[in-house]
């Protein structure tokens, strides 16, 4: 398992292998290293892949949960019996798991363990920007930020020492260019941890109020502690480079600053961010002229700052919004750029599409042509809201399609019922649309779920769920049966789809909404990303019948283009899907020779 | 050594990650400091696709921020022009004449701006442009479009054409090494 990629070297009669490795990656050797045994997760970019590496390691149980909230409870489960537990999602993932989050902080834990949130500032792959921090403050628990892959690898083990020595769920904030970006790690030894017996504790985890109101003192107790650790500790660090500035930063930005300034600015670092030291930024800001705070997002080193009484610069320079880089700081001081050269003419945009051959495509299709509203929800179905299909009217989080359609159609009556729908992926309907659903059923709601089924979690990057019938490492597991389960809950009128089959989607979604009760269909048909699924020759454009009507293009198809007044098929992309041969009138689409 | 930045950019599925993970692995061996960011998720469907290879004595950022690339690989004809901001001024672009229609210019919204390479040359812009794909398929594999490109951009590196091919064979699943070796000589000697 372990590759070498630079030649190992010899230190102090120890072999020392480097390997370049992703942020994730290196989370999850740190994981290796320091002995965890549980890592519970539900995938998200840009945190996935802590725990698909994790996974490789056969010495760490991992899993995908459902959703972010289970995965830290079973994290905390884990730590309960005494095991070194980790759980990982992206920033709003955290939002879903904030209600365990705020009480592990008063139950502390028995094993160690950590809970990775990568943020996404820019909005690479997130429906939002929020910054994980303000929940490290909110829950009054311990935060590191590290700031490149050697780091993220030494901070997981200093992670798990504070979380035992502190008796606290420790948070790892990590963010894109970060967890995707890959530097240099040493590798070391795995320190293998025998599981303790198991002692009931009720006093410490039985978070009733008599117990509770024991542990609120306890807590802000160990915020002071935790926060004499950030004055000594060497997670937090000053790089003295001269009087005139002063650069306090942490993370992704430290490496910005380095990037510029070199060594001739002053820079404290700060990994541990959360609860924020006093002295040793007193200490600096005494040492230099003028102090800067460099944090992407929002203004929180700074607002200490304010709250201490130091005076410093930051969102007065810095924007609240995006990602930074060289040129974000060099402009912000007024620096010399680096000359360069742009084209004039412009170049068009290259949004993200869904693929040709995409099984969401016919129903989506179905929706756009008879002008249907749609709720949305988070996924690569996500990407049917825009041109030329502009198949949906919202996407706000995980699950909001199925609760939201609920709202919608009580508020429009009748007549909305009628012509409104709502999409969910099958990995987002395990994660929370099944919660919506049984709030439809329960309450009456004439409402038309359609539950996208393409066998995987697709946006992500292919990863399994509890209806695909197999785990994180590819073994079989019991699927879920969606049928049954919406049977089960009180949907009587249930029905799969085939996608490509667009009469199929057609006369289902029509019935379904014109019967007066609530239903589901189900639209099956696996990612054809999938390696298992079999491809079919290109479909073929008989140039003697196509006029050129572009009725074709109506599917947004990537495939499809007009070359001279007629369709063109892309045979590189075409997976003979064969949706446009059954949209053309004139039958100018056939289908490839097989 | 001052920091060398090279951006390969593309169309989410050309395999651009590929390429970062081979020249990661290279310039690791070589001994220098590496460090190689990519972005998943949303851009890996058929949008626009960026990674940055940054080597040197002391590497920090990740990123290459505009002005800095003495490299651009690109693997479609108009992305090396959507990023030609973030060259050097006497950096060099190779691009991939392969054009790929982006959605607006599929949906007739836009027009594929075929001249825009032209432009940049005639602006003192050094570009270097190769038929990758034709390349890719006379090597026997279209997929190889990658290699070809690492091919080109190893003749203007001063690292030896031996250790390019052992980091090919450690970089690709066996089964394809032979193609990939044919791929990256064809780039290299065009």
């Amino acid at each position: 398992m372990l590759q070498t990629d630079g030649a190992p070297r010899r230190n102090g009669g120890k072999y020392i292998v480097k390997k370049l490795m992703l942020g994730n990656e290196a989370i999850a050797r740190g994981l290796y290293e320091a002995g965890v045994g549980l890592v519970s997760s539900y995938p998200g970019t840009p945190s996935t892949e802590i725990t698909e590496f994790a996974a490789k390691y056969d010495e760490i149980y991992c899993e995908w949960a459902p959703n972010e909230k289970v995965a830290t409870e079973v994290a905390f489960g884990a730590s309960l019996r005494g095991l070194r537990s980790a759980c990982a999602m992206k920033h709003v993932g955290l939002n879903v798991a904030a209600d365990p989050l705020f009480t592990l902080s008063y139950t502390g834990v028995n094993g160690g363990m950590v809970i990775f949130v990568a943020d996404d500032p820019a909005m690479h792959s997130s429906q939002n920007e929020q910054d994980s921090r303000h929940y490290a403050i909110a829950a009054k628990v311990p935060m590191l930020e590290p700031s490149d892959s050697a780091e993220a690898k030494d901070f997981v083990k200093a992670a798990f020492a504070i979380s035992e020595e502190f008796d606290t769920p420790v948070i790892i904030r990590m963010c894109t260019r970060i967890a995707h970006s890959q530097g240099a790690v040493e590798l070391c030894d795995r320190v293998e941890r025998p599981l303790p017996p198991y002692e009931k504790n009720p006093q410490k985890y039985i978070m009733a109020p008599a117990n509770a109101i024991r542990r609120h003192p306890f807590v802000e107790e160990r915020t002071q502690k935790l926060r004499e650790l950030g004055e000594t500790s060497d997670l937090n660090r000053v790089e003295y480079g001269g009087a005139e500035k002063g650069i306090i930063c942490s993370g992704t930005c430290y490496q910005y600053v380095k990037e510029v300034f070199g060594d001739s600015v002053s820079v404290l670092k700060l990994g541990l961010v959360n609860p924020l030291p006093v002295n040793i930024i007193r200490d600096f800001a005494a040492k230099v002229d003028k102090l800067y705070v460099i944090e992407e997002l929002d203004g929180i080193i700074e607002q200490h700052l304010n709250s201490i009484g130091v005076p410093c610069v930051g969102k007065e320079m810095f924007p609240p919004i995006g990602e930074y880089n060289q040129t974000t700081i060099r402009e912000a001081f007024g620096m010399e750029q680096p000359e360069y050269t742009a084209a004039d003419t412009p170049v068009p945009v290259r949004p993200p599409v869904m693929c040709a051959g995409c099984p969401h495509r016919g129903l989506f299709y179905t929706l756009a042509k008879h002008k249907i509203t749609c709720l949305g929800d988070i996924g690569c179905y996500t990407l049917g809201s825009a041109a030329p299909l502009f198949a949906l009217d919202s996407t706000l989080c995980m699950g909001a399609s199925v609760s939201g359609i609920h709202g919608f159609n009580k508020a429009g009556g009748k007549e909305t019922e009628a012509k409104t729908v709502c999409v969910i992926g099958d990995s987002t309907f395990m994660h929370s649309g099944v919660t919506g659903l049984i709030n439809i059923a329960y309450n009456a709601s004439n409402s038309t779920v359609i539950i996208l089924d393409n066998s995987i979690t697709g946006m992500t990057g292919h990863q399994q769920n509890p209806t695909t019938g197999y785990n994180i490492k590819g073994d079989p597991a019991l699927a879920v049966n969606l049928e049954a389960l919406c049977r089960s809950i009180g949907i009587e009128r249930v029905r799969v789809v085939d996608p490509y089959n667009l009469k199929e989607c057609e006369e289902a979604v029509l019935e379904e909404l014109a019967a007066e009760a609530p239903s589901v269909i189900i639209s099956r048909r696996p990612c054809m990303l999938l390696k298992y699924v079999k491809k079919n020759p290109p479909v073929k454009v008989n140039e003697d019948k196509c006029i050129g009507c572009r009725q074709c293009m109506k599917l947004g198809c990537p495939a499809i283009s007009i070359k001279n007044k007629k369709a063109h098929i892309d045979f590189t992309q075409c997976v003979g899907c064969d949706v446009c041969t059954q949209l053309c009138r004139f039958g100018a689409i056939e289908k490839g020779d097989r | 050594m001052d920091t060398k930045n090279v951006m390969i950019v593309g169309v989410g599925g050309q395999g651009s990650l590929l390429a970062s993970k081979l020249l990661g692995k290279l310039l690791t061996a070589e001994g220098f400091d590496v460090k190689v960011s990519e972005v998943h998720g949303m851009s890996q469907r058929g949008g626009s696709v960026v990674t940055y290879v940054r080597f040197g004595d002391r590497v920090y950022s990740p990123v290459i921020s505009r002005g800095e690339a003495d490299f651009i690989v690109s693997f479609e004809k108009i992305e090396a022009a959507r990023y030609a901001d973030t060259l050097k001024k006497d950096g060099k672009i190779i691009v991939n004449s392969q054009m790929i229609d982006p959605m607006p210019v599929i949906t007739g919204a836009a027009q594929y701006p075929e001249g825009v390479l032209d432009e940049l040359r005639a602006k003192g812009v050094f570009v270097d442009e190769i038929d990758a794909l034709s390349l890719a398929q006379q090597a026997g594999n279209a997929k190889s479009v990658n290699i070809v490109l690492m091919g080109r951009l190893a003749k203007y590196f001063d690292i030896e054409y031996d250790k390019w091919i052992a980091a090919i064979k450690e970089s690709v699943k066996p089964q394809f090494v032979e193609v990939n070796l044919k791929a990256f000589d064809l780039g290299y000697n065009y």
